[in-house]
C-alpha cells in the first residue's frame, strides 16, 4: 500500500490499523463485533483474516471489560486499539477510561504508561435510534491524563489513527461517522512507527495534538473537528459568495487544544465561530471562547459564537437536522459576527 | 472449606491439599509465622501513626494475615499480584517495604513501588476495577506463550485480590466472564472478610460467594482465610492451575477484618464485641504458633529475635513517615502523560512564575520543608 489513493474515511481508518497491525506486533484490536463480521461500520472489515483471532478480537458484549482487560494488556507490553460500537455506549466503561485509564502513569509517577486507543464512532446524522449520535468529546477533554483527536478527512484519519497507536499516552479517537462514507485522496505512503518511545514518520505530517489550517481567509475564524468540518468549509465557500473571507481552523485535538494555532488565526481575523455537534453548554466552544478572549482581547471585533448542540438529550432523528449545527446555522453565525 | 490447621492448632488431613503443604518443614513454617508477626507489628504501627497524625488514613489488616500471607507465598518471582488496598501482608511477600507503602497514606505519593520490580501493581481504590487489569495482564501472558510450556522458571500466573462487597461490582464479574472465556491464567482471591465497611454479605450475596464462580464456568473452592497452610495450599493449586494452561480459579477465603474499615470507620456502630471475640479464637496468627509449640518448632531464641525484629521494624516505621517530605510543589504537574502536552505544560509555566513572585512567601516555605 503506497501511493495516493481515493478512498472513503472507513476505509482510511481500516488502512491506518491495517499499517499499525503489519508494523508492531504488540498492536490489538479489541471490540464488539470487529472480528468475523469487520465492525458495524465495517472499518475494521478483512483485518482479524488477515491478522488473526488473538491480535483483532471479538471481544464479549461488555465495554468496561474491553477497556479493563486492555489496560491490563497494555500494562503488559501489549498496545489496544479498542472498539466502542457506538459513542452512546462508552459509559459502561466511563470508570474505568476516567479512573484507571487517564490516571495509571500520574498514579506510578510515570512508571507504567498505557497506551491505549480508544476509537469511538461519534456524532450524528445518520438517521440512527437514540444514544447512537451522541458527541461525548468533551467529557473526557475535562481529564487530564486522556488525549482526545477527531480526524475530519480521510488523508488525516489514515496517519492519525496511526499517531493514536504510536503514542504512549491513552488517546480517545472519536471518529465522525457521518463521514464514514465521504471519499478523499489519501497518500498510504506515510507510515507513524513507535519504538522506545520515540515516535517517527515516513513523510511530512502534522503533529497528532496540532490543528490544521483547513482553509485561509482574513476577515473570520471557523474552529471545527470532526464532521463539522466540511461544514465549516461549505459555510466559507457560501460566505465568500457574500464578499467574507473566513479561516477554517480544523483542531483535530481536543486534548490539548493548539492554541497557537487558534490564537493566530483569530488575531489575524479578529472573529471566532466555534462549530461542534456537541452541546454548546460547557462545551469545547466555552473553552475556546475563554482562551480567545483572554488571548485576543484587544484584536476581537465580535464576541466568540458558538453553534453547536443544544442542552436537551440527542433528539429523535426527525429533529436531528434542527438540532445539528447546519450550514444555514452556521452562517447565522458568521453574518452575526461580522455585523458588530 | 478447606482447613489444614484448626484454630488451637492441630492439622488436619486434606487428601487433596494437604500435599501441597507436605514440602513446608519446620523452618518454612517458622518464615510464614515470622511474616504474619511483622505484617500485624507493622499494620498496628500504622495505625498508631494515623491516630497520632502522621498519617491521613490507614487501612488495617489485622486479622487477615493467613490469607495474604499464605497466599502471596505461593506466588513465584514472576508471578503479578493486583492487590486492592489492604493488601499489606500480599505486599510484605513481594518484597515490598512495608514503609513504602505509607507514602500513599501519607499524601505524598500515590503508589509508592515499582509495580513490576515486585510484580506487585500499585493499590487500587475504586472498589473491583483492579481484576479486569489482572484479567487483562494475564491474557497479555498467554499471548507472549509463558502458559502451558511446562518450565516453572517460564509459566506465569497473575492474581487479583478483592473483597466480598467488590463481588457485587461490576467490573469483577466482568472479570470472571473474560477470565473464562479467555482461559486466562489468572487466579481470583477473594477475602470475605464479613464486612464491606457496614455491609454483611448476605446484602451482597443470596449464595455464598463460593457459588458465583460456578456461573462463568471457573472452578471455584473456599479456604479457611485464617489458616495460613490452608491458604497457601489452595493458592498453590490454582497457581499451577494457571500456570499450566487449565485457566482461571476463583477461592473465597473466609476471614475477618478485626479492625475497622479504615481509621475512618467505626464498626461498633454496625456489629457487635461478641462477634469480634468470636473471630479473635481464630487467629490465624496464634494457630500457627500453637502448632509450632505442639511440634517443638518454636524455640524461645527464635520468638526472643523475632519480638527484637519487629520492635526495630516499628520504630523504623515510624523514623521513616517522620522523615518523609513534601513534596515540591511542580510535582504536580509531572507525569500526567508520558509526552507533553500543551495545556499541563502551560499551567506548570504559569503557576511557576505565580509562586516565583512570592518571593518572600517561597523562601519561608523552602526553609519550614527543608
Amino acid at each position: 500500500m503506497t501511493g495516493i489513493e481515493r478512498m472513503t474515511f472507513a476505509r482510511a481508518i481500516n488502512c491506518g490499523l491495517r499499517r499499525t497491525l503489519e508494523t508492531d506486533p504488540k498492536v490489538l484490536l479489541m471490540g464488539e463485533d470487529i472480528g468475523t463480521l469487520g465492525g458495524v461500520f465495517r472499518v475494521t472489515d478483512g483485518l482479524q483474516k488477515d491478522f488473526g483471532a488473538d491480535r483483532v478480537v471479538d471481544t464479549p458484549l461488555a465495554e468496561s471489560g474491553i477497556v479493563g482487560t486492555a489496560i491490563g494488556l497494555a500494562l503488559r507490553g501489549y498496545r489496544p486499539v479498542l472498539e466502542i460500537q457506538f459513542d452512546g455506549f462508552i459509559f459502561p466503561a466511563f470508570n474505568q477510561i476516567t479512573t484507571q485509564l487517564a490516571k495509571m502513569s500520574y498514579r506510578t509517577r510515570g512508571r507504567l504508561n498505557l497506551p491505549v486507543v480508544i476509537r469511538v464512532p461519534y456524532g450524528g446524522g445518520i438517521g440512527a435510534v437514540e444514544h447512537h449520535s451522541e458527541s461525548p468529546e468533551v467529557l473526557f477533554a475535562h481529564t487530564a491524563g486522556l488525549r482526545v483527536v477527531s480526524p475530519a478527512s480521510p488523508a488525516d484519519a489514515f496517519v492519525m489513527i496511526q499517531q493514536a497507536v504510536a503514542s504512549p499516552d491513552p488517546v480517545l479517537f472519536f471518529e465522525p461517522k457521518g463521514r464514514y462514507w465521504d471519499k478523499a485522496d489519501v497518500d498510504l505512503s506515510i507510515t507513524v512507527t513507535a519504538a522506545d518511545g520515540v515516535v517517527s514518520t515516513s513523510g511530512p505530517v502534522v503533529a497528532m495534538d496540532r490543528a490544521r489550517i483547513a482553509r485561509q481567509g482574513k476577515d473570520l475564524t471557523i474552529a471545527a473537528y470532526g464532521a463539522t468540518v466540511s461544514t465549516a468549509l461549505k459555510v466559507a465557500e457560501a460566505a465568500a459568495a457574500e464578499g467574507v473571507s473566513v479561516e477554517v481552523v480544523d483542531l483535530r485535538s481536543i486534548s490539548p487544544l493548539d492554541a497557537e494555532t487558534l490564537v493566530t488565526s483569530v488575531r489575524k481575523t479578529g472573529r471566532c465561530v466555534v462549530v461542534h455537534e456537541a452541546p454548546v453548554f460547557y462545551g469545547t466552544g466555552g473553552e475556546i471562547a475563554a482562551l480567545v478572549s483572554e488571548a485576543c482581547f484587544f484584536q476581537l471585533e465580535a464576541p466568540v459564537l458558538r453553534v453547536g448542540g443544544f442542552h436537551t438529550p440527542y433528539p429523535v432523528n426527525k429533529l436531528e437536522r434542527e438540532y445539528l449545527p447546519s450550514l444555514d446555522r452556521v452562517l447565522d453565525a458568521v453574518t452575526r459576527a461580522m455585523a458588530y | 472449606m478447606v482447613q489444614l490447621l484448626t484454630p488451637t492448632g492441630e492439622r488436619r488431613d486434606d487428601p487433596e491439599y494437604s500435599p501441597r503443604v507436605a514440602h513446608l518443614d519446620a523452618e518454612a513454617l517458622r518464615g510464614l509465622y515470622r511474616d504474619m508477626v511483622l505484617v500485624r507489628r507493622f499494620d498496628g504501627e500504622a495505625t498508631s501513626l494515623q491516630r497520632q497524625g502522621e498519617l491521613g488514613l490507614w487501612a488495617q489488616c489485622l486479622g487477615q494475615e493467613a490469607a495474604q500471607v499464605g497466599s502471596g507465598r505461593a506466588l513465584a518471582p514472576h508471578d503479578y499480584a493486583f492487590p486492592s488496598y489492604r493488601e499489606h501482608g500480599v505486599a510484605h511477600t513481594r518484597g515490598v517495604d512495608l514503609a513504602d507503602l505509607l507514602r500513599l497514606f501519607r499524601g505524598i505519593d500515590h503508589g509508592g513501588w515499582d509495580p513490576r520490580a515486585h510484580g506487585f501493581h500499585p493499590y487500587t481504590l475504586v472498589v473491583g476495577a483492579h481484576t479486569l487489569h489482572a484479567t487483562g495482564y494475564a491474557m497479555g501472558v498467554q499471548r507472549d506463550g509463558l502458559v502451558g510450556t511446562g518450565d516453572p522458571a517460564r509459566d506465569t500466573a497473575v492474581i487479583a485480590y478483592f473483597g466480598d462487597g467488590a463481588t457485587s461490582q461490576g467490573d469483577v464479574n466482568e472479570s470472571f466472564v473474560y477470565a473464562a472465556v479467555n482461559n486466562a491464567p489468572l487466579v481470583l482471591f477473594c477475602q470475605n472478610n464479613q464486612w464491606a465497611i457496614s455491609v454483611p454479605p448476605s446484602r451482597q450475596s443470596r449464595v455464598p460467594l463460593v457459588r458465583r464462580g460456578d456461573g462463568f464456568g471457573i472452578p471455584s473452592v473456599r479456604v479457611d482465610g485464617n489458616d495460613v497452610l490452608a491458604s497457601y495450599a489452595v493458592t498453590a493449586m490454582a497457581l499451577e492451575r494457571a500456570r499450566s494452561g487449565g485457566g482461571p480459579t476463583f477461592i473465597e477465603a473466609f476471614t475477618y477484618r478485626i479492625g475497622a474499615h479504615t481509621t475512618s470507620d467505626d464498626p461498633t456502630r454496625y456489629r457487635s464485641a461478641a462477634e469480634d471475640e468470636y473471630w479473635r479464637q481464630r487467629d490465624p496468627i496464634e494457630r500457627l504458633r500453637l502448632l509450632l509449640v505442639a511440634e517443638g518448632e518454636l524455640p524461645e531464641t527464635f520468638v526472643a529475635a523475632l519480638e527484637v525484629e519487629a520492635t526495630a521494624l516499628a520504630e523504623r516505621i515510624r523514623a521513616f513517615v517522620h522523615g518523609l517530605p513534601r513534596p515540591a510543589t511542580s510535582e504536580m504537574f509531572e507525569h500526567v502523560y508520558a509526552t507533553p502536552h500543551a495545556i499541563v505544560d502551560s499551567e506548570r509555566a504559569w503557576f511557576a512564575q505565580y509562586e516565583a513572585s512570592f518571593l518572600d512567601t517561597a523562601a519561608a516555605d523552602g526553609r519550614s520543608h527543608a
